[in-house]
């Protein structure tokens, strides 16, 4: 992570274009919800627009745009951990 | 800072890492909260997908109150985000706000929660109530005291342990960094919860 004056003002910029973004799918994704779309299209909708919301904040506020490779490995674990437990439910049905 | 006892990497990254023991050890930590909210999402698909019937979350729920408090946790961690960045930039005054309005926001976020919550128990809907009503108070509930612990950690950031950054300003820059990682990944939780919980 870059400390320099310059850079940090340059990733306030960043800051404040992310938390519009954020409102702003906050609004969509309400929004899309009053248009009763058919309950499988509205979990993709819903679901995309959430995990875009959730990149937006891990990548920039969590500054995961910039971190080393140990941080990935332990993340790429515990999505792999996590993926099985999604899948156990979905697939005992 | 190398005598026996003290953490060692806490300021400066670790040679073999390339990052602070502090924000690996905050990672892990995070990890583990993921595993812990992905079995209770596991918990709502299967209780979900096995019953003969599941109730719109918006026909029971609070929308625009839960879109308000949305709002209300994205600003918080904006403020959180811009807390570090003053620290980055060495305006201490700058940092006691913007943490202040955080932990302000936070707090916010539990008034119009515990609005919620009052307005289901007043019409008898308790977590006994259904399973609906079962994993949204567990999952609301947990991520509530999460909230809860993120203002205790912020608080003590903002108050007696600032002490730390005159004479040690990069550790407690870190210490910051790491409450921040908590706090965003609580704003995280949240971003998921409110479309499965209300929305859908």
């Amino acid at each position: 992570m870059e400390h320099s004056e310059t850079e940090i003002k340059k990733h306030v910029k960043v800051y404040i274009s992310v938390f519009a973004a954020l409102a702003v799918l906050t609004v969509v994704t309400v929004a899309v919800s009053y248009l009763r779309l058919p309950f499988h299209q509205a979990v993709i909708v819903a679901l995309s627009i959430a995990t875009l919301k959730a990149s937006l904040v891990a990548l920039f506020f969590m500054h995961l745009i910039s971190e080393k490779q140990i941080i990935f490995s332990i993340l790429l674990l515990t999505a792999i951990i996590v993926a099985g437990l999604f899948f156990l439910p979905v697939a005992s049905v | 800072m190398s005598s026996p006892g003290l953490i060692r990497y806490i300021s400066k990254p670790h040679p073999v890492t390339g990052v602070t023991n502090s924000k690996l050890g905050i990672w892990c930590f995070l990890a583990s909260e993921v595993m812990l909210f992905g079995a209770l999402f596991s918990a709502y698909i299967l209780l979900r997908t096995g019953a003969p019937s599941w109730p719109r979350g918006s026909d029971l729920l609070n929308v625009p109150l839960a879109t308000l408090n949305t709002i209300v946790l994205i600003t918080s961690s904006v403020t959180m985000v811009m807390a570090w960045a003053s620290l980055a930039l060495k305006d201490f005054s700058k940092y006691r706000r913007y943490m202040g309005f955080t932990i302000l926001l936070a707090f916010t976020f539990l008034v119009v929660k515990g609005f919620e919550y009052g307005h289901k128990f007043e019409h008898h809907h308790f977590p006994s109530t259904s399973n609906f009503y079962a994993i949204y108070f567990a999952l609301t509930g947990l991520h509530g005291l999460h909230v809860i612990g993120g203002i205790i950690v912020n608080s003590y950031l903002l108050f007696p342990g600032s002490a730390l950054w005159k004479t040690e300003p990069e550790q407690f820059m870190g210490r910051v960094e790491c409450a921040g990682l908590y706090w965003h990944f609580v704003d995280l939780v949240w971003i998921f919860l409110f479309p499965v919980l209300y929305l859908l």
